[in-house]
């Protein structure tokens, strides 16, 4: 549910198919995001499950997203 | 060209922002009328009067939290939010040697701050929709400082800076950001001056007259209808700075 959720929130801001979108996709590398897009990713996701991230630079992987928001639920 | 948009100007109840809000409704944007106090119920059907719609929010844009609901409010009213227009400002002015801590403070947070505030959350709606445009309200002062006004010149200066900053990290996704820097306009704030003070500011006022809002306004339309301008100041001040 959680990794459907920010893979949807990671579609929409890249343009990208969320089909494209593993747990293993890195958002900047692998989907030529920019700062700008990374930065609305992660506002997204804070606002979406009500989370805080205070360090956007550890969130490289989807997976880090995910771990991040079922560890902070 | 702005028929339909959505303007958010703050501070709107009087002075310039009224002016602003005015304007933008005569181009046909419906308007989200931001004010702390109270606003006329008149000014509102002078709005509506004009074809648009007219959203009044009370909120001083100094509080985050307000700033961040009210952008939510807009977004749901709207969906969308095309021109932000930071005007609310104060002024509490007082030579350095006697201002007190809290005359400083409150001038910073209103200004400055408020115009942080707003800016920070129109910004990711604003990101989403990869257009937008910023209007920050400056002064002249804030360029060429102004005895008796150290915290208000050090906010409008303070504006500057986020203006062009701002304008350097939304460029990106098509936003642009610019300020207005108003010489004297002749408003609620600037008819507490003296005679003797407005003599004084007429001296350095080349066109020999002082501003109206509605020359604010303009420029303020204007920047909406030129998005190929960004990072920029504007003086709108009868040439008193060159």
């Amino acid at each position: 549910m959680v990794f459907e959720k920010i893979r949807e929130i990671i579609a929409e801001q890249t343009g990208k198919d969320a089909e494209e979108i593993t747990l293993e996709t890195s958002v900047k590398d692998d989907l030529d995001a920019d700062s700008l897009d990374l930065f609305q990713i992660i506002n997204d996701i804070e606002d979406e499950f009500d989370v805080s991230i205070e360090d956007p630079e550890s969130i490289v992987t989807v997976k880090d997203a995910v771990d991040f928001v079922e560890s902070h639920k | 060209m702005l028929k339909g948009k959505t303007a958010v100007v703050t501070g709107a109840a009087k002075g310039i922002g009224k002016a602003i809000a005015l304007a933008f409704a005569e181009q046909g944007c419906n308007i989200v009328l931001n004010y702390r106090s109270s606003v006329a119920e008149e000014t509102i059907r002078e709005i509506e009067a004009k074809g648009v719609k007219c959203l009044p929010v009370q909120g001083d844009v100094s509080d985050f939290a307000f700033a961040s609901d009210m952008m939510k409010q807009v977004k749901k009213e709207f969906g969308s939010i095309d021109i932000l227009v930071n005007n609310a400002g104060i002024t509490r002015d007082m030579l350095l040697m006697r201002m007190k801590e809290e005359e400083f403070d409150s001038v910073i947070d209103t200004n400055l701050k408020g115009t942080f505030n707003m800016i920070r959350h129109a910004s990711s709606i604003m990101l989403k929709q990869r257009s937008g445009v910023i209007i920050n309200m400056a002064s002249v002062v804030g360029v060429t400082g102004n005895a008796g006004q150290a915290n208000y010149a050090a906010s409008k200066a303070g504006i500057i800076g986020l203006t062009k900053s701002v304008a350097k990290e939304l460029a990106q996704r098509g936003i642009t950001c610019n300020a207005i820097a108003p010489g004297f306009v002749e408003t609620d704030m600037t008819a507490v001056l003296t005679d003797e003070q407005k003599e004084k500011m007429m001296e350095v006022i080349p066109l020999k007259r002082y501003g109206q809002v509605e020359d604010i306004a303009r420029a303020a339309v204007f920047f909406a209808e030129n998005t190929y301008i960004t990072g920029q100041v504007l003086n709108v001040d009868g040439g008193m700075v060159m």
